[in-house]
């Protein structure tokens, strides 16, 4: 131990001498406190005040016109559109970021980095504009417009365009989690199976699923939470059809709109706890993953 | 089985991995692929177990044509250089992973998977670990693994792609006769790729060396050190000594060595180089008429062997190892000036 003694520390007494070098590496507990009541606040200001007052503005008028919102026949309807879309985007991107995490993982070929780019490509768009890309496509007006009419199918402010904008908006989220994994683990293993005479699909589910499921899993909630939440992409194909093209987020808003405060945030109430739900089980994943 | 490989070529882009390479294996025979790395010895074993489809030429397993069957059809056992075990899988599920996978008619019943890896694990001594996962093994123990594993799909031929090469000396040397005696056992054909002369030397029954892309030389280990075809083999297999020089009416003149060599008759003088090992080299006080001194700069001891390093007239290296009675009676100290002779040097023409 050296004897340089940080002022104060007398050698004498007995004390455990900190070097000073060893106390330099900590800063001082002034600035220790100042960051961390920092950061807390910031905290406080806005994520735990806003989540706190959406649960007690949908509560402000009992818990009765709580349930009451809750059971309204349109709110119902709308938690249905938005499970529907969910249960059908999240397992089309489950499909494709697989399929596409597996080519960009695995192999190495021309047009590779385009492919990794393109699949960024929702992130960078911006929702309201990723919605008006399929009204042009799709709508009255648009591209597809008059031979979709002329076949009677709807896509615009109908079910399919809602789907259609949130595949679009939650696209990335599977591949981007899924794609590093699954680079990270190689080839190796399986070449392993396929010399012990393993079949194509049998190397898949039995080496490498099992590789990359806490990646996918993550990528699946992360996907799930852009599309129950998505507002913008879906809110411009939509039509605002109460009962019909409305999502939950849409549901909030159009209450809101109405100056019905309370019903808006027990809409919101729903989307809150669902988020929650997607953290704790992202935080778990996210665990699981990196272990 | 016997394994016929002929004319394999294979490029990656513009590099080439393989140029035109053909040899055989034949039943039974312990076969090492020895060279420096990107010699195409690497691929040259994918490319048999099919996990590699050559550009040019063919894979014959027992004289029938392979070259286009799939690797999961070949059933040849192949160890990774880094084992590649299933991670997710314990060291007994690792194992029966080539049973399991089986066409349902085929697939032996529960009971019998359990049997025949029970008793792979005894075979690479592991039968209590069969509850481990890959991550808790140490290297040696997960190369047993790796080992185990291949040999349950009952493999026709055994490859191995640097078994020993992520190893500590101590469990290599182990693991080697280790190897060496199970071949011993089950006389399974094998081939097994590594970039260590002493490792193919003391292992195999036949080292292929291979340079570039192309065999240098094919013969058994007592053949590629006595009588190395190439001096790319001269000087892969052990320390040399080189003295570059010429030779012209049976004579090679190379230096201060002057050596008898009938092979080149002819007046026409032609460039060339002698190589000698360290172990080749005799050390004495007095002048003997070849010429050929240096002096002492380094004195290395490392166990049997002494190993000292010289410079010649010209301020070039040279190598020589002595046994440690043979140095302990001369006693060279640094810096001092001592007489060489060459017991054996190869001459080289060179193109």
């Amino acid at each position: 131990m050296t004897t340089t003694a940080a002022p104060g520390v007398s050698a004498t007494r007995g004390h455990v001498i900190i070097p000073s070098k060893v106390r330099r590496l900590t800063e001082p507990s002034i600035v220790r406190f100042v960051l961390t009541g920092m950061a807390l606040a910031f905290l406080m200001l806005f994520l735990a005040v806003p989540l706190t007052a959406v649960f007690v503005e949908a509560l402000s008028r009992g818990l009765a016109a709580y349930v009451a919102a809750m059971a309204e026949p349109f709110t119902i309807a709308a938690l249905r559109l938005t499970l529907i879309t969910t249960a059908i985007a999240v397992p089309a991107n489950l499909v494709f970021g697989l399929c596409a995490a597996w080519v960009i993982g695995k192999f190495q070929f021309r047009g590779r980095h385009v492919l990794t780019t393109l699949i960024d490509l929702p992130f960078a768009v911006s929702p309201v504009i990723a919605g008006l890309v399929f009204v042009l496509l799709f709508g009255r007006q648009g591209f597809f417009g008059p031979w979709l009419a002329e076949h009677g199918v709807r896509i615009i402010f109908a079910v399919p365009g809602i789907v259609l904008a949130t595949v679009f908006v939650s696209l990335p989220f599977i591949a981007r989690e899924v794609i590093p994994v699954m680079e990270a683990s190689g080839a190796q293993e399986e070449e392993a199976a396929r010399v012990l005479g393993a079949g194509g699909l049998q190397t898949f589910f039995r080496v490498t699923l099992p590789n990359i499921k806490w990646g996918v899993l993550y990528g699946v909630i992360l996907c799930s939470a852009r599309a129950i939440g998505e507002f913008g992409a879906v809110s411009v194909v939509s039509g605002h059809i109460r009962g019909l093209t409305n999502t939950l987020p849409l549901h909030v808003e159009i209450l809101y709109n109405e100056y019905q405060f309370q019903a808006a945030f027990a809409v919101a109430s729903i989307l809150t706890c669902l988020a929650l739900v997607t953290l704790v089980a992202k935080t778990i994943a996210e665990r699981r993953l990196h272990t | 089985m016997s394994i016929e490989v002929r004319n394999l070529t294979k490029t990656f882009g513009s590099f080439t991995a393989l140029r035109d390479v053909s040899f055989t294996v034949t039943s039974g025979e312990l076969v090492a692929l020895l060279g420096p790395s990107g010699s195409g010895k690497t691929t040259l074993l994918r490319t048999i177990a099919g996990l590699e489809a050559p550009d040019a030429g063919s894979v014959l397993f027992d004289g029938d044509d392979a070259t286009e069957r799939s690797p999961k059809d070949r059933r040849v056992g192949f160890v990774f250089q880094h084992y590649a075990l299933f991670r997710h899988m314990t060291v007994f599920e690792n194992v029966a992973f080539g049973l399991r996978v089986r066409p349902r008619a085929e697939r032996p019943s529960d009971g019998e998977i359990r049997r025949k890896v029970d008793e792979l694990l005894a075979l690479v001594q592991l039968e209590y670990l069969g509850d481990r996962y890959p991550a808790q093994l140490s290297g040696g123990q997960r190369q047993r693994v790796a080992l185990a594993r291949a040999l349950a799909v009952e493999p026709r031929a055994l490859l191995l792609d640097e078994p020993f090469g992520a190893l500590d000396a101590k469990v290599r040397q182990e693991l080697r006769r280790w190897l060496r005696r199970l071949h011993g056992q089950i006389h399974l054909t094998s081939v097994f790729v590594t970039h260590d002369q002493e490792e193919a030397l003391e292992l195999a029954n036949r080292v292929v060396v291979m340079n570039d892309g192309t065999i240098e030389q094919d013969g058994t280990p007592e053949e590629v050190v006595e009588h190395p075809a190439t001096p790319f083999v001269m000087n892969f297999v052990g320390n040399v000594n080189m003295f570059h020089g010429r030779v012209q009416a049976g004579k090679a003149l190379l230096g201060p060595l002057a050596l008898q060599y009938p092979a080149h008759e002819s007046a026409e003088a032609r460039s060339a180089s002698g190589y000698t090992r360290p172990h080749e080299i005799e050390i004495t006080r007095s002048e003997d008429g070849s010429g050929l001194w240096a002096t002492v700069s380094d004195v290395r001891r490392t166990g049997a062997i002494v190993k000292m390093e010289l410079s010649d007239e010209r301020g070039g290296l040279i190598q020589v190892e002595l046994g440690r009675d043979q140095f302990d009676r001369l006693h060279p100290s640094t810096g001092e000036r001592v007489y060489l002779k060459p017991k054996r040097v190869r001459v080289f023409m060179h193109e």
